[in-house]
Protein backbone atom coordinates (compact mmCIF):
# COMPACT_ATOMS: atom_id res chain seq x y z
CA UNK A 1 0.00 0.00 0.00
CA UNK A 2 1.71 3.36 -0.82
CA UNK A 3 -0.56 6.50 -1.56
CA UNK A 4 1.70 7.47 -4.94
CA UNK A 5 2.28 3.64 -6.07
CA UNK A 6 5.89 3.28 -5.32
CA UNK A 7 6.86 0.88 -2.13
CA UNK A 8 10.77 1.48 -2.52
CA UNK A 9 13.48 3.14 -4.70
CA UNK A 10 14.45 -0.37 -6.56
CA UNK A 11 13.12 1.36 -9.52
CA UNK A 12 14.64 2.99 -13.38
CA UNK A 13 14.30 6.59 -12.29
CA UNK A 14 14.19 6.99 -16.31
CA UNK A 15 10.62 5.75 -15.37
CA UNK A 16 8.97 7.50 -12.69
CA UNK A 17 7.35 10.38 -13.44
CA UNK A 18 5.04 11.77 -11.08
CA UNK A 19 5.37 11.05 -7.30
CA UNK A 20 2.95 13.11 -5.13
CA UNK A 21 0.22 11.28 -3.19
CA UNK A 22 -3.45 10.38 -4.59
CA UNK A 23 -2.71 10.78 -8.69
CA UNK A 24 -5.24 10.59 -10.74
CA UNK A 25 -6.99 13.43 -7.85
CA UNK A 26 -5.42 16.41 -9.51
CA UNK A 27 -8.93 18.07 -10.86
CA UNK A 28 -10.45 17.82 -7.32
CA UNK A 29 -7.77 18.79 -6.00
CA UNK A 30 -8.23 21.97 -8.04
CA UNK A 31 -11.37 22.67 -7.09
CA UNK A 32 -10.67 22.48 -3.52
CA UNK A 33 -8.01 25.14 -4.06
CA UNK A 34 -10.06 27.85 -5.94
CA UNK A 35 -13.00 26.99 -3.30
CA UNK A 36 -10.38 28.22 -0.68
CA UNK A 37 -9.18 31.19 -2.60
CA UNK A 38 -12.37 32.54 -3.30
CA UNK A 39 -13.53 31.86 0.29
CA UNK A 40 -10.61 33.60 1.34
CA UNK A 41 -11.62 36.91 -0.38
CA UNK A 42 -15.01 36.24 0.57
CA UNK A 43 -13.88 36.19 4.46
CA UNK A 44 -11.72 38.99 4.07
CA UNK A 45 -13.84 41.41 2.35
CA UNK A 46 -16.49 40.82 5.09
CA UNK A 47 -14.10 41.63 7.46
CA UNK A 48 -12.99 44.40 6.11
CA UNK A 49 -16.19 46.40 5.41
CA UNK A 50 -17.25 45.55 9.09
CA UNK A 51 -14.33 47.19 10.10
CA UNK A 52 -14.09 50.19 8.37
CA UNK A 53 -17.77 50.85 9.23
CA UNK A 54 -16.96 50.52 12.82
CA UNK A 55 -13.93 53.21 12.33
CA UNK A 56 -16.00 55.14 10.22
CA UNK A 57 -18.92 55.29 13.20
CA UNK A 58 -16.63 55.87 15.96
CA UNK A 59 -15.10 59.03 15.11
CA UNK A 60 -13.28 60.63 17.87
CA UNK A 61 -11.72 63.80 16.37
CA UNK A 62 -8.90 64.34 19.80
CA UNK A 63 -8.26 60.65 17.99
CA UNK A 64 -8.18 62.03 14.18
CA UNK A 65 -6.17 64.81 15.38
CA UNK A 66 -3.07 62.92 17.07
CA UNK A 67 -3.07 61.03 14.15
CA UNK A 68 -3.13 63.54 12.13
CA UNK A 69 -0.22 65.41 13.55
CA UNK A 70 1.98 61.93 14.11
CA UNK A 71 2.35 62.18 9.97
CA UNK B 1 17.75 12.86 -18.99
CA UNK B 2 19.86 10.79 -21.25
CA UNK B 3 23.10 11.30 -21.40
CA UNK B 4 25.44 12.93 -18.82
CA UNK B 5 25.42 16.48 -20.54
CA UNK B 6 21.87 16.24 -20.75
CA UNK B 7 21.72 15.64 -17.63
CA UNK B 8 24.17 18.10 -16.53
CA UNK B 9 22.37 21.19 -18.71
CA UNK B 10 18.82 20.12 -17.50
CA UNK B 11 20.12 20.67 -13.61
CA UNK B 12 21.75 23.44 -14.42
CA UNK B 13 19.24 25.37 -16.12
CA UNK B 14 17.00 24.39 -13.22
CA UNK B 15 19.39 25.65 -10.50
CA UNK B 16 19.85 28.82 -12.48
CA UNK B 17 16.24 29.82 -12.74
CA UNK B 18 15.59 28.84 -9.16
CA UNK B 19 19.01 31.32 -7.98
CA UNK B 20 17.19 33.93 -10.08
CA UNK B 21 13.45 33.26 -8.16
CA UNK B 22 15.84 34.11 -4.93
CA UNK B 23 17.13 37.00 -6.29
CA UNK B 24 14.32 38.25 -7.00
CA UNK B 25 12.34 37.86 -4.19
CA UNK B 26 14.22 41.21 -2.73
CA UNK B 27 12.16 42.82 -5.40
CA UNK B 28 9.07 42.50 -3.15
CA UNK B 29 10.77 43.11 -0.12
CA UNK B 30 12.36 46.12 -2.02
CA UNK B 31 8.95 47.40 -2.84
CA UNK B 32 7.81 46.53 0.71
CA UNK B 33 10.13 48.91 2.22
CA UNK B 34 9.71 51.39 -0.65
CA UNK B 35 5.67 51.68 0.43
CA UNK B 36 6.15 51.46 4.18
CA UNK B 37 9.29 54.81 3.82
CA UNK B 38 6.51 56.14 1.56
CA UNK B 39 3.79 56.31 3.59
CA UNK B 40 2.75 58.06 7.07
CA UNK B 41 3.43 56.69 10.21
CA UNK B 42 -0.20 56.53 10.74
CA UNK B 43 -0.93 53.68 7.70
CA UNK B 44 2.76 51.38 8.18
CA UNK B 45 1.20 48.09 8.87
CA UNK B 46 -1.92 48.50 6.72
CA UNK B 47 0.82 49.56 3.22
CA UNK B 48 2.86 46.62 4.36
CA UNK B 49 0.00 44.10 4.93
CA UNK B 50 -1.60 45.24 1.39
CA UNK B 51 1.60 44.82 -0.44
CA UNK B 52 2.46 41.17 1.51
CA UNK B 53 -0.54 39.19 1.14
CA UNK B 54 0.17 40.14 -2.62
CA UNK B 55 2.14 37.06 -2.45
CA UNK B 56 -0.09 34.24 -1.90
CA UNK B 57 -2.70 35.62 -3.94
CA UNK B 58 -0.67 35.89 -7.12
CA UNK B 59 1.08 33.00 -6.05
CA UNK B 60 -2.01 30.64 -5.81
CA UNK B 61 -4.24 32.05 -8.94
CA UNK B 62 -1.33 32.18 -11.14
CA UNK B 63 -0.66 28.22 -10.59
CA UNK B 64 -4.60 27.42 -10.92
CA UNK B 65 -4.62 29.84 -14.21
CA UNK B 66 -2.07 32.11 -15.26
CA UNK B 67 0.65 29.89 -15.89
CA UNK B 68 -1.69 28.17 -18.08
CA UNK B 69 -2.68 31.23 -20.53
CA UNK B 70 0.82 31.92 -21.32
CA UNK B 71 1.19 29.02 -23.07
CA UNK B 72 -2.72 28.67 -24.63
CA UNK B 73 -2.49 32.73 -25.33
CA UNK B 74 0.34 33.04 -27.58
CA UNK B 75 -2.34 33.75 -30.63
CA UNK B 76 -5.10 34.14 -29.09
CA UNK B 77 -5.68 37.39 -31.06
CA UNK B 78 -8.06 37.87 -34.08
CA UNK B 79 -7.04 36.72 -37.14
CA UNK B 80 -3.92 34.88 -35.67
CA UNK B 81 -5.06 31.23 -34.02
CA UNK B 82 -6.83 30.71 -31.44
CA UNK B 83 -6.11 29.64 -27.93
CA UNK B 84 -3.46 26.98 -28.10
CA UNK B 85 -4.88 24.11 -25.74
CA UNK B 86 -2.64 21.10 -27.03
CA UNK B 87 -0.01 23.35 -26.44
CA UNK B 88 -1.08 24.06 -23.18
CA UNK B 89 -2.30 20.73 -21.87
CA UNK B 90 0.81 20.32 -19.58
CA UNK B 91 0.61 23.80 -17.80
CA UNK B 92 -2.86 23.22 -16.16
CA UNK B 93 -2.71 22.86 -12.47
CA UNK B 94 -4.17 19.19 -13.07
CA UNK B 95 -1.28 17.90 -15.09
CA UNK B 96 1.46 15.97 -13.56
CA UNK B 97 3.70 18.60 -14.83
CA UNK B 98 2.69 20.81 -12.45
CA UNK B 99 3.74 18.77 -9.32
CA UNK B 100 6.24 16.71 -7.90
CA UNK B 101 7.57 14.74 -10.93
CA UNK B 102 11.32 13.39 -11.22
CA UNK B 103 10.83 13.41 -15.22
CA UNK B 104 10.16 17.47 -15.59
CA UNK B 105 13.11 19.35 -13.60
CA UNK B 106 12.04 23.25 -15.61
CA UNK B 107 8.26 23.89 -15.10
CA UNK B 108 9.04 24.88 -11.29
CA UNK B 109 11.39 26.74 -11.70
CA UNK B 110 10.08 28.31 -14.95
CA UNK B 111 6.73 28.93 -13.52
CA UNK B 112 8.11 30.04 -10.31
CA UNK B 113 10.49 32.51 -12.10
CA UNK B 114 7.26 34.04 -14.39
CA UNK B 115 5.19 34.22 -10.94
CA UNK B 116 8.01 36.29 -9.32
CA UNK B 117 7.04 38.60 -12.59
CA UNK B 118 3.65 38.58 -11.79
CA UNK B 119 4.42 39.72 -7.98
CA UNK B 120 6.03 42.51 -9.69
CA UNK B 121 3.49 43.82 -11.87
CA UNK B 122 1.06 43.65 -8.65
CA UNK B 123 3.31 45.35 -6.52
CA UNK B 124 3.94 47.93 -9.03
CA UNK B 125 -0.05 48.78 -9.00
CA UNK B 126 0.24 48.39 -5.04
CA UNK B 127 2.76 51.54 -4.49
CA UNK B 128 0.55 54.60 -6.89
CA UNK B 129 -2.63 53.96 -4.29
CA UNK B 130 -1.39 53.48 -0.72
CA UNK B 131 -3.15 55.36 2.01
CA UNK B 132 -6.63 55.33 0.75
CA UNK B 133 -7.63 51.80 -1.46
CA UNK B 134 -9.19 49.02 0.56
CA UNK B 135 -7.47 46.33 0.60
CA UNK B 136 -9.83 43.90 -0.94
CA UNK B 137 -9.56 46.02 -3.22
CA UNK B 138 -6.31 46.20 -4.17
CA UNK B 139 -6.01 42.17 -4.12
CA UNK B 140 -8.51 41.93 -6.59
CA UNK B 141 -6.45 44.11 -8.60
CA UNK B 142 -3.31 42.40 -7.55
CA UNK B 143 -4.90 39.12 -9.07
CA UNK B 144 -5.88 40.35 -12.46
CA UNK B 145 -3.15 42.56 -13.18
CA UNK B 146 -0.79 39.53 -11.88
CA UNK B 147 -2.50 36.68 -13.36
CA UNK B 148 -4.42 37.84 -16.22
CA UNK B 149 -3.72 41.23 -18.04
CA UNK B 150 0.30 41.03 -17.96
CA UNK B 151 0.64 36.67 -18.72
CA UNK B 152 -1.69 37.48 -21.43
CA UNK B 153 0.67 40.44 -22.51
CA UNK B 154 3.47 38.26 -21.86
CA UNK B 155 2.12 35.16 -24.15
CA UNK B 156 1.62 37.93 -26.99
CA UNK B 157 4.75 39.93 -26.57
CA UNK B 158 7.12 37.55 -24.66
CA UNK B 159 6.79 34.59 -26.23
CA UNK B 160 8.77 33.07 -28.83
CA UNK B 161 5.44 32.27 -30.62
CA UNK B 162 3.60 35.19 -29.53
CA UNK B 163 1.94 36.76 -32.70
CA UNK B 164 3.29 40.37 -31.67
CA UNK B 165 6.66 38.95 -32.70
CA UNK B 166 5.76 37.35 -35.58
CA UNK B 167 3.52 40.18 -37.11
CA UNK B 168 5.10 42.97 -35.47
CA UNK B 169 8.23 42.38 -35.26
CA UNK B 170 7.78 43.20 -31.25
CA UNK B 171 10.85 43.31 -29.74
CA UNK B 172 10.90 43.55 -25.58
CA UNK B 173 13.62 41.60 -24.10
CA UNK B 174 14.03 42.99 -20.81
CA UNK B 175 10.16 43.80 -20.28
CA UNK B 176 10.00 46.96 -20.91
CA UNK B 177 6.86 46.88 -22.18
CA UNK B 178 4.94 43.34 -20.60
CA UNK B 179 5.93 44.42 -17.35
CA UNK B 180 6.28 48.05 -16.74
CA UNK B 181 4.15 49.49 -19.47
CA UNK B 182 1.29 47.55 -18.24
CA UNK B 183 1.78 47.89 -14.70
CA UNK B 184 2.19 51.66 -14.85
CA UNK B 185 -0.83 51.69 -17.29
CA UNK B 186 -2.83 49.90 -14.95
CA UNK B 187 -1.92 51.79 -11.89
CA UNK B 188 -2.97 54.77 -13.98
CA UNK B 189 -6.52 53.09 -14.88
CA UNK B 190 -7.14 52.52 -10.95
CA UNK B 191 -5.43 55.70 -9.57
CA UNK B 192 -8.04 58.04 -12.16
CA UNK B 193 -11.24 56.25 -10.78
CA UNK B 194 -9.32 56.10 -6.98
CA UNK B 195 -8.20 59.94 -6.84
CA UNK B 196 -5.94 61.81 -4.72
CA UNK B 197 -5.25 61.20 -0.76
CA UNK B 198 -6.73 64.04 1.38
CA UNK B 199 -4.28 67.05 1.07
CA UNK B 200 -2.70 65.76 -1.49
CA UNK B 201 -4.19 68.99 -4.01
CA UNK B 202 -4.53 72.78 -2.85
CA UNK B 203 -8.14 74.09 -3.42
CA UNK B 204 -6.29 75.96 -6.12
CA UNK B 205 -5.39 72.48 -7.66
CA UNK B 206 -2.03 72.85 -6.59
CA UNK B 207 -0.24 69.70 -5.85
CA UNK B 208 1.56 69.67 -2.51
CA UNK B 209 4.38 67.08 -2.27
CA UNK B 210 3.27 64.24 0.64
CA UNK B 211 7.30 63.63 1.74
CA UNK B 212 8.04 60.03 2.60
CA UNK B 213 7.92 59.40 6.68
CA UNK B 214 11.21 57.65 5.77
CA UNK B 215 13.71 58.52 3.01
CA UNK B 216 16.01 55.88 4.58
CA UNK B 217 13.68 53.17 4.03
CA UNK B 218 13.15 54.38 0.41
CA UNK B 219 16.79 54.36 -0.18
CA UNK B 220 17.05 50.40 1.03
CA UNK B 221 14.25 49.80 -0.28
CA UNK B 222 14.97 50.25 -4.13
CA UNK B 223 18.78 49.20 -3.38
CA UNK B 224 17.20 46.30 -3.10
CA UNK B 225 14.29 46.36 -6.03
CA UNK B 226 17.71 47.24 -8.18
CA UNK B 227 19.56 43.71 -6.65
CA UNK B 228 16.04 41.87 -7.82
CA UNK B 229 15.87 43.07 -10.64
CA UNK B 230 19.42 42.17 -11.51
CA UNK B 231 18.25 38.90 -10.90
CA UNK B 232 15.09 39.59 -13.31
CA UNK B 233 17.47 40.03 -16.26
CA UNK B 234 19.16 36.59 -15.66
CA UNK B 235 15.41 34.96 -15.20
CA UNK B 236 14.72 36.32 -18.55
CA UNK B 237 17.27 34.40 -20.26
CA UNK B 238 17.71 30.72 -21.67
CA UNK B 239 20.97 29.93 -20.16
CA UNK B 240 21.99 27.87 -22.35
CA UNK B 241 20.62 25.61 -25.35
CA UNK B 242 21.87 24.23 -28.30
CA UNK B 243 21.17 24.95 -31.75
CA UNK B 244 19.28 21.89 -33.24
CA UNK B 245 16.71 22.64 -30.17
CA UNK B 246 15.89 25.72 -31.24
CA UNK B 247 15.21 24.79 -34.44
CA UNK B 248 15.53 27.73 -35.83
CA UNK B 249 17.86 29.81 -38.74
CA UNK B 250 20.58 29.49 -36.83
CA UNK B 251 23.24 26.93 -37.92
CA UNK B 252 26.32 25.58 -36.92
CA UNK B 253 26.44 23.75 -33.33
CA UNK B 254 27.61 26.08 -30.73
CA UNK B 255 25.67 26.10 -28.09
CA UNK B 256 24.59 29.68 -26.34
CA UNK B 257 22.19 31.78 -24.07
CA UNK B 258 19.11 33.26 -25.77
CA UNK B 259 16.98 35.93 -24.47
CA UNK B 260 13.30 34.70 -24.03
CA UNK B 261 12.35 35.08 -27.94
CA UNK B 262 15.38 32.39 -28.13
CA UNK B 263 17.53 34.58 -30.07
CA UNK B 264 20.89 34.66 -29.15
CA UNK B 265 22.47 36.76 -26.17
CA UNK B 266 25.07 36.41 -23.55
CA UNK B 267 24.51 37.50 -19.58
CA UNK B 268 27.64 39.24 -20.29
CA UNK B 269 26.26 41.58 -22.76
CA UNK B 270 23.05 42.38 -20.31
CA UNK B 271 25.04 43.02 -17.30
CA UNK B 272 27.03 45.68 -19.06
CA UNK B 273 23.76 47.32 -20.30
CA UNK B 274 22.18 46.83 -17.05
CA UNK B 275 24.75 48.81 -14.95
CA UNK B 276 25.08 51.33 -17.98
CA UNK B 277 21.68 52.03 -17.93
CA UNK B 278 21.25 52.28 -14.31
CA UNK B 279 23.96 54.73 -14.13
CA UNK B 280 22.31 57.01 -16.80
CA UNK B 281 19.34 56.91 -15.35
CA UNK B 282 20.79 57.66 -11.22
CA UNK B 283 23.18 60.48 -13.29
CA UNK B 284 19.91 62.32 -15.40
CA UNK B 285 18.13 61.84 -12.64
CA UNK B 286 19.99 63.71 -9.98
CA UNK B 287 20.53 66.53 -11.77
CA UNK B 288 16.84 67.31 -13.16
CA UNK B 289 15.78 67.01 -10.06
CA UNK B 290 18.04 69.19 -8.74
CA UNK B 291 19.32 65.81 -6.09
CA UNK B 292 16.22 64.86 -5.12
CA UNK B 293 16.78 61.88 -3.17
CA UNK B 294 12.96 60.17 -4.02
CA UNK B 295 13.81 61.01 -7.66
CA UNK B 296 17.28 60.04 -8.08
CA UNK B 297 16.72 56.52 -6.65
CA UNK B 298 13.57 56.09 -8.93
CA UNK B 299 15.80 57.08 -11.64
CA UNK B 300 17.82 54.84 -11.64
CA UNK B 301 15.13 52.54 -11.95
CA UNK B 302 13.13 54.01 -14.91
CA UNK B 303 16.71 54.09 -16.23
CA UNK B 304 17.08 50.58 -16.76
CA UNK B 305 13.44 49.91 -17.81
CA UNK B 306 13.53 52.44 -20.60
CA UNK B 307 16.86 50.34 -21.89
CA UNK B 308 15.25 47.36 -21.07
CA UNK B 309 13.58 46.61 -24.09
CA UNK B 310 16.64 46.25 -26.29
CA UNK B 311 19.40 45.50 -23.62
CA UNK B 312 19.90 41.93 -25.05
CA UNK B 313 21.19 43.85 -28.26
CA UNK B 314 22.22 47.65 -27.65
CA UNK B 315 26.29 49.01 -26.83
CA UNK B 316 26.58 50.04 -23.05
CA UNK B 317 27.42 53.55 -23.88
CA UNK B 318 23.79 53.55 -26.15
CA UNK B 319 21.96 51.68 -22.78
CA UNK B 320 23.25 54.54 -20.49
CA UNK B 321 21.63 57.29 -22.96
CA UNK B 322 18.66 55.66 -23.76
CA UNK B 323 18.16 55.28 -19.37
CA UNK B 324 19.55 59.16 -19.08
CA UNK B 325 17.13 60.51 -21.73
CA UNK B 326 14.11 58.49 -20.86
CA UNK B 327 14.50 60.07 -17.25
CA UNK B 328 14.01 63.55 -18.18
CA UNK B 329 11.03 62.54 -20.33
CA UNK B 330 9.47 60.61 -17.66
CA UNK B 331 9.87 63.21 -14.57
CA UNK B 332 8.78 65.91 -16.58
CA UNK B 333 5.70 64.31 -18.07
CA UNK B 334 5.34 63.14 -14.39
CA UNK B 335 4.38 66.71 -12.71
CA UNK B 336 2.81 67.89 -15.96
CA UNK B 337 0.25 64.84 -15.65
CA UNK B 338 -0.19 65.81 -11.99
CA UNK B 339 -0.65 69.24 -12.35
CA UNK B 340 -2.80 68.78 -15.38
CA UNK B 341 -5.06 65.84 -14.87
CA UNK B 342 -4.93 66.33 -10.77
CA UNK B 343 -3.53 62.62 -10.24
CA UNK B 344 -1.74 61.75 -6.88
CA UNK B 345 0.70 58.51 -7.98
CA UNK B 346 2.08 58.13 -4.32
CA UNK B 347 5.18 56.40 -5.67
CA UNK B 348 5.76 58.40 -9.20
CA UNK B 349 5.22 54.58 -10.38
CA UNK B 350 3.11 55.38 -13.42
CA UNK B 351 5.98 57.63 -14.59
CA UNK B 352 8.83 55.08 -13.30
CA UNK B 353 7.46 52.27 -14.69
CA UNK B 354 4.38 53.17 -17.49
CA UNK B 355 5.97 55.78 -19.33
CA UNK B 356 9.58 54.55 -19.12
CA UNK B 357 8.23 50.80 -20.08
CA UNK B 358 6.58 52.87 -23.83
CA UNK B 359 9.22 55.55 -24.25
CA UNK B 360 12.25 52.47 -24.09
CA UNK B 361 9.54 50.63 -26.62
CA UNK B 362 9.38 53.12 -29.13
CA UNK B 363 13.43 53.97 -28.39
CA UNK B 364 14.27 50.71 -29.23
CA UNK B 365 12.31 50.23 -32.17
CA UNK B 366 14.13 53.33 -33.66
CA UNK B 367 17.70 51.78 -32.42
CA UNK B 368 17.08 48.49 -33.54
CA UNK B 369 14.94 48.97 -36.56
CA UNK B 370 15.81 45.81 -39.00
CA UNK B 371 17.36 43.20 -36.64
CA UNK B 372 15.74 40.45 -36.32
CA UNK B 373 13.40 40.00 -33.52
CA UNK B 374 13.65 35.65 -33.38
CA UNK B 375 15.70 32.97 -34.59
CA UNK B 376 12.95 31.91 -37.10
CA UNK B 377 11.82 32.57 -40.23
CA UNK B 378 8.94 34.38 -41.54
CA UNK B 379 8.88 36.94 -38.47
CA UNK B 380 8.72 40.83 -39.20
CA UNK B 381 11.83 42.41 -38.32
CA UNK B 382 12.18 45.02 -35.29
CA UNK B 383 10.41 48.47 -36.43
CA UNK B 384 9.20 51.56 -34.77
CA UNK B 385 5.74 50.64 -36.37
CA UNK B 386 5.78 47.48 -34.11
CA UNK B 387 7.01 48.93 -31.13
CA UNK B 388 4.59 51.38 -31.02
CA UNK B 389 1.40 49.91 -31.89
CA UNK B 390 3.21 47.11 -28.73
CA UNK B 391 3.49 50.44 -26.19
CA UNK B 392 -0.06 51.00 -27.00
CA UNK B 393 -1.23 47.86 -26.58
CA UNK B 394 0.58 47.15 -23.12
CA UNK B 395 0.46 50.58 -21.62
CA UNK B 396 -3.74 51.26 -22.91
CA UNK B 397 -4.96 47.99 -23.74
CA UNK B 398 -3.79 45.61 -21.47
CA UNK B 399 -2.78 47.99 -19.01
CA UNK B 400 -5.08 51.42 -18.45
CA UNK B 401 -8.26 49.48 -19.81
CA UNK B 402 -8.90 46.97 -18.03
CA UNK B 403 -7.60 49.04 -14.40
CA UNK B 404 -9.28 51.55 -15.23
CA UNK B 405 -13.00 49.37 -16.14
CA UNK B 406 -12.34 47.44 -12.59
CA UNK B 407 -12.11 50.09 -10.70
CA UNK B 408 -14.88 51.71 -12.07
CA UNK B 409 -16.56 48.81 -11.10
CA UNK B 410 -15.65 49.07 -7.63
CA UNK B 411 -15.99 52.43 -6.97
CA UNK B 412 -19.94 52.06 -8.36
CA UNK B 413 -20.04 49.55 -5.59
CA UNK B 414 -18.42 51.22 -2.95
CA UNK B 415 -15.99 48.96 -2.54
CA UNK B 416 -12.82 50.68 -4.05
CA UNK B 417 -11.69 53.32 -0.94
CA UNK B 418 -11.63 53.75 2.87
CA UNK B 419 -14.27 55.84 4.34
CA UNK B 420 -12.71 59.45 5.08
CA UNK B 421 -12.66 59.46 8.70
CA UNK B 422 -10.69 56.17 8.20
CA UNK B 423 -7.84 57.68 5.65
CA UNK B 424 -7.83 60.84 8.43
CA UNK B 425 -7.53 58.67 11.79
CA UNK B 426 -4.79 56.36 9.32
CA UNK B 427 -5.97 52.81 8.44
CA UNK B 428 -3.88 51.34 11.62
CA UNK B 429 -5.93 53.30 13.64
CA UNK B 430 -7.17 50.32 15.87
CA UNK B 431 -3.58 49.15 16.40
CA UNK B 432 -2.12 53.04 17.08
CA UNK B 433 -5.19 53.95 19.51
CA UNK B 434 -4.10 50.25 21.21
CA UNK B 435 -0.96 51.22 21.63
CA UNK B 436 -1.18 54.55 22.79
CA UNK B 437 -3.96 53.64 25.29
CA UNK B 438 -1.49 50.52 27.00
CA UNK B 439 1.59 53.35 26.77
CA UNK B 440 -1.08 55.85 28.50
CA UNK B 441 -1.51 53.56 30.70
CA UNK B 442 1.65 52.55 31.85
CA UNK B 443 2.98 56.02 32.09
CA UNK B 444 0.17 56.29 34.30
CA UNK B 445 0.86 53.58 36.38
CA UNK B 446 4.61 54.13 36.89
CA UNK B 447 3.75 57.46 37.74
CA UNK B 448 1.49 56.63 40.33
CA UNK B 449 4.13 54.20 41.69
CA UNK B 450 6.69 57.20 41.89
CA UNK B 451 4.14 59.21 43.57
CA UNK B 452 3.31 56.28 46.42
CA UNK B 453 7.00 56.26 47.65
Amino acid sequence: MSTNGLESWAVDLAEVGAVYPFQGWEFAMTVVGVIFWLGWHRIQYVRESAHLDEAAKAVDKDKIMKSVERY
Amino acid sequence: MDGNLNALTTVFTEFYYWVTVVFMFLIHVGFCMYEVGASRRRNHMHTLMKNVMIIPLVTVTFFFFGWWIYFAFPNFFPGMGGIGFEAAASYTPWSENMGTHLGDHITGVFWAAFLLFSWTAASIVSGSVIERIRSSALWLHAVMIGSVWWIIDAAWGWHWDGWMVKALGYHDAYASGVIHAIAGGYALGVIMVLGPRLGKFAKDGTPRDIPPHNPWMLAIGIFLIYTGFWGFYAACNVPIIAPEVIGGQIVGTTWTGTNIYLAPTTLSAITFNFLMSLSGGLMAAYVVSKGDAFWTFSGGLAGVIAASAGNDLYHPIQAMLIGALNVVIVYKLHYWIERRFKLDDAVGAVAVHGYSGIVGLVIAGFALWGQPSSPYEGYATINPIGQIIGALIMFGLLGFLPGWVLAKMQAAAGVLRIPEAVELQGLDYAENHAYEDALAKVIEAEKAHLGSK
